[in-house]
């Protein structure tokens, strides 16, 4: 293993990882529920009654957010390697494997490890294990 | 209210996600990348997000309810089983293919041409795949005949 100085933004970030802090905070106090993008875009493929604005309005803050970045500093590069195929599949697996894990990157890795959740530290374990595990058959193998 | 607050969270969430690097692809797989040219700059985003969100899920355990005066919607779930492992499981060897995870491709949409498009549409279908599975009335008249 190297470090990678080159791309190495500790301050940004830190500052960044504050902000995704703050909006978990935010949703606490205010919604009373748990900031987890999977599950917050999973529960609209099943729609009940009065749960249905909130869950577009949080989406589209989210969506919004480069536009609102955009106007105070420039946007950061953002540099997608993969191909359509791999999208495709990438894109079903992470669709199907948070919904049946009940949780992403934000639900069980921000929130569920905040409020000390077993579930969240066994999930969040799991898929770092497999993110780490795919990159490395991909790049080194 | 609550849909004003949940906007404003989202925004605030997507602000944060862009800073940090999370919504750029290579640099996710950058961080995961531990054999090769290792970018840690991910772990400092956890980091930060877990020291903010602990101090506020320690100060709302001992609340009824929330500022705006609703009740809390926590998981109740405490089980540890297969679902939630190789859900996991499943959900990171995604993650490592192309270096979303779906708040950062959400947060992508209107910024990085059409490859968050592609990633977000094949990402409903995946959860689609589950509500039919799981949660339609044939789906389940079935799995359980």
């Amino acid at each position: 293993m190297t470090i990678d100085w080159t791309n190495f933004t500790p301050w940004a970030s830190l500052a960044g990882g504050l902000l995704i802090g703050v909006a978990a905070a935010m949703f606490l106090f205010l919604n009373g529920r748990i900031a987890g993008v999977s599950g917050i875009l999973g529960g609209l493929l099943r729609p009940a009654s009065g749960d249905i604005a909130w869950r577009l309005a949080f989406l589209l803050g989210l969506v919004a957010a480069p536009l609102a970045f955009a106007l105070a500093a420039p946007l950061p590069e953002a540099q997608v390697d993969a191909g359509t195929l791999t999208l495709v599949a990438a894109g079903l697996l992470v669709g199907v494997g948070t919904r049946y894990g009940s949780g992403c990157t934000s639900g069980h890795g921000v929130c569920g490890l905040s409020r000390r959740s077993p579930r969240s530290v066994v999930a969040t374990v799991a898929f770092m294990l497999a993110g780490f595990a795919t990159v490395f058959v991909i790049r080194h193998i | 209210m609550q849909v004003l607050t949940a906007f404003l969270t989202g925004l605030v969430f997507g602000l944060g996600l862009i800073l940090s690097g999370m919504a750029n692809p290579a640099k996710v797989i950058g961080f995961l990348d531990l054999a090769g040219n290792w970018d840690p700059s991910l772990a400092f985003v956890m980091a930060g997000a877990i020291a903010i969100g602990s101090v506020a899920f320690w100060f709302a355990r001992d609340r009824e309810r929330t500022l705006l005066g609703d009740v809390f919607r926590m998981p109740t779930a405490t089980r540890i089983d297969r679902r939630l492992v190789l859900g996991s499981l499943t959900f990171g060897v995604g993650w490592g293919l192309a270096g979303y995870c779906p708040g950062p491709a959400v947060a992508s949409l209107a910024y990085g041409g059409s490859k968050p498009i592609v990633f977000v549409a094949a990402m409903l279908a995946g959860m689609a795949i589950y509500e039919v599975r799981n949660h339609w009335p044939s789906a389940r008249r079935q799995t359980t005949a």
